[in-house]
């Protein structure tokens, strides 16, 4: 198996400018966290807020600079604070944010949001780009004359789509996704779930898929990393982790996860019956 | 007698482009002590059905309904003394975004102080006390220090907790929560609805759960309405509905929960909604 993507001690440092009354001081983010994504696999990154999957996610994606550590592409070290992402290697790692509202331009048509990466990074004609976005779109479940529409005449749902394709067109290896379908709905979550589950079938795609939501990390991962505070505090199959999981935090965030199973509300329901009983007599 | 009934509840918004029905022909009925979830997607009227009562709607919106009583009082035909004196007294409403539904010019202390003083005719001092113990009776660490804190320097939870404190100042009867947990973290939700659970038990009071989290469903209601497009899909008490959903559209939804996911896809709604479009 070949491993596309590895982080070997990742470390984030935020400065925080020393305001009127504050001193400047330096924050954190990510204290030194490993892992290896194999191709094809699907790593998923747990955490609640400020536990610094996103920041994470954003040094996976080429988008920030580690503060240190190393981070590998097809076992290529990389390091854009350095050098600038060559296309090729821009090509290879693409990103899906969480809220579609905010990650396309409302201005720019569907079609040239489509085309834009293959204007940047590759030397296609016009023509080939415009039938590659077509393709696209209908790939993702959408329509060619959906082509020259803007993105507020779609629902949450399609822009997801929209922004998967836009991630798709430079056929990357890898595609960081930061909670990519929490701000939708259940029934169109399922919708792209299963979209994800079959472009990755079809192109063998690597993901890193950040996520709150242990339900839906238990449905998509191979792997699951939890992050707590900047700290990977446990790592493992998909299988052992939700089996028997070690870490205190984890078993927390196990603990607080809702659960739809029949037995369980059976079980409250009955403690709320003797409860009430208790307070009547 | 049911403690809420609302019977044949149409809500309607004047648009540009003519009249939009986002509530249609919806009964809803919440008994004393009793924990009603009202379930749906974005689009239901999940929302807008409970703002209907609470007088919350804009102006652009009519509300026809052929009964809405709270403990047998009309609450349409309110003058609107009576009405201040039931909403925000016995009905009480907290919010998605707690962080948002503060104001951030003033301390925490002073916002619900001014809760105290204004609807309970409570003094400067009386109040201070009391929302000293609201602090307490809600978990916010260090009460004392925390009254005199503005909402940014709170996270999400701990200013939820604040407006569960305000909402919960007056001894309401019924308190109506709308998507209260959805900004937070996980392990935060599950700390507030064991707030909001055990007030309800403490409190004896009514509590009605707006949510589109079949989770929170299952760890919280004792009865459950599922809603699609402003129309009520299916009532049932929430055992049966996780055990036995007689709707198709409900049967839909639990089909959709990842955790239920028995192959390699998920099944989809979208049969039942092209189905329910064609109509």
């Amino acid at each position: 198996m070949t491993v596309i993507v590895e982080g070997r001690g990742l470390t984030q440092d935020y400065h925080v400018p020393g305001g009127l009354f504050g001193r400047a001081k330096t924050v954190r983010a990510v204290k030194g966290v490993d892992f290896r994504v194999e191709r094809g696999k699907t790593l998923a990154i747990v955490g609640e807020s400020g536990s610094g999957k996103s920041t994470l996610a954003r040094i996976i994606a080429l988008i920030d600079p580690q503060s240190g550590g190393t981070l590998s592409i097809e076992g290529q070290p990389v390091d854009i604070s350095r050098r600038r992402p060559s296309p090729e290697l821009r090509s290879k790692v693409q990103m899906v944010f969480q809220n579609p509202y905010g990650s396309l331009n409302p201005r720019q048509k569907v079609g040239d949001v489509l085309m834009e990466p293959l204007v940047i990074n590759t030397s296609i004609p016009a023509s080939e780009r415009r039938e590659r976005a077509e393709a696209m779109l209908k790939r993702v479940g959408l329509a060619p004359e959906h082509f020259n529409r803007y993105p507020h005449m779609f629902s949450g749902g399609q822009r997801q789509r929209i922004a998967i394709a836009r991630a798709l067109m430079l056929n990357p290896q890898l595609l960081v996704l930061d909670e990519p379908v929490s701000a939708l709905d259940l029934s169109v979550q399922a919708q792209v779930l299963n979209l994800l589950a079959d472009l990755q079938d079809e192109f063998n795609l690597t993901y890193v898929f950040v996520s709150h939501d242990l339900s839906v990390v238990r449905y998509i991962a191979d792997d699951v990393m939890v992050i707590s505070k900047g700290v990977a505090v446990e790592q493992g199959t998909r299988e052992a982790l939700f089996a028997n999981p070690q870490d205190a935090y984890t078993r927390q965030l196990f603990a607080a996860t809702p659960v739809t199973d029949v037995e369980a509300i059976r079980a409250r329901v009955a403690r709320r019956k003797q409860a009430r009983a208790a307070a009547a007599v | 007698m049911s403690l809420l009934n609302i019977r044949n509840l149409t809500v309607e918004f004047a648009t540009a482009t003519g009249a939009f029905k986002a509530v249609d022909g919806v009964d809803v009925s919440v008994d004393k002590g009793e924990v009603l979830a009202i379930v749906g997607e974005s689009g239901s009227g999940k929302s807008v059905s409970m703002l209907a009562v609470m007088g919350l709607l804009p102006d652009t919106a009519t509300i026809t309904a052929d009964e809405m009583t709270f403990d047998g009082r009309d609450i349409l035909r309110l003058t609107p003394a009576e009405r201040r004196k039931l909403i925000g007294h016995e009905i009480t409403m907290i919010f998605q975004e707690p962080v948002a539904s503060l104001n951030p010019s003033f301390t925490v202390g002073f916002q619900i102080e001014e809760v105290l003083r204004l609807n309970l005719g409570m003094s400067r001092r009386d109040a201070r006390a009391r929302a000293l113990d609201l602090f307490r009776s809600v978990g916010i660490p260090e009460p004392e220090t925390k009254l005199n804190a503005y909402p940014h320097q709170m996270s999400g939870g701990q200013c939820q907790r604040v407006m569960i404190a305000m909402a919960i100042a007056s001894n309401p009867r019924l308190l109506i929560a709308d998507e209260p947990t959805t900004a937070l973290d996980v392990t935060i939700q599950k700390q507030i609805l064991d707030l909001l659970m055990s007030l309800q038990e403490d409190y004896g009071m009514a509590l009605i759960l707006i949510t589109h989290d079949m989770g929170v469903v299952a760890e919280t209601a004792d009865r459950v309405v599922v809603q699609y497009k402003g129309r009520r899909m299916e009532e049932a008490d929430v055992l049966s509905l996780f055990e036995n959903p007689q709707h198709p559209y409900t049967r839909a939804l639990l089909a959709a929960l990842p955790e239920n996911a028995t192959g390699d896809r998920l099944p989809t709604v979208s049969e039942f909604l092209l189905a329910e479009d064609m109509k």
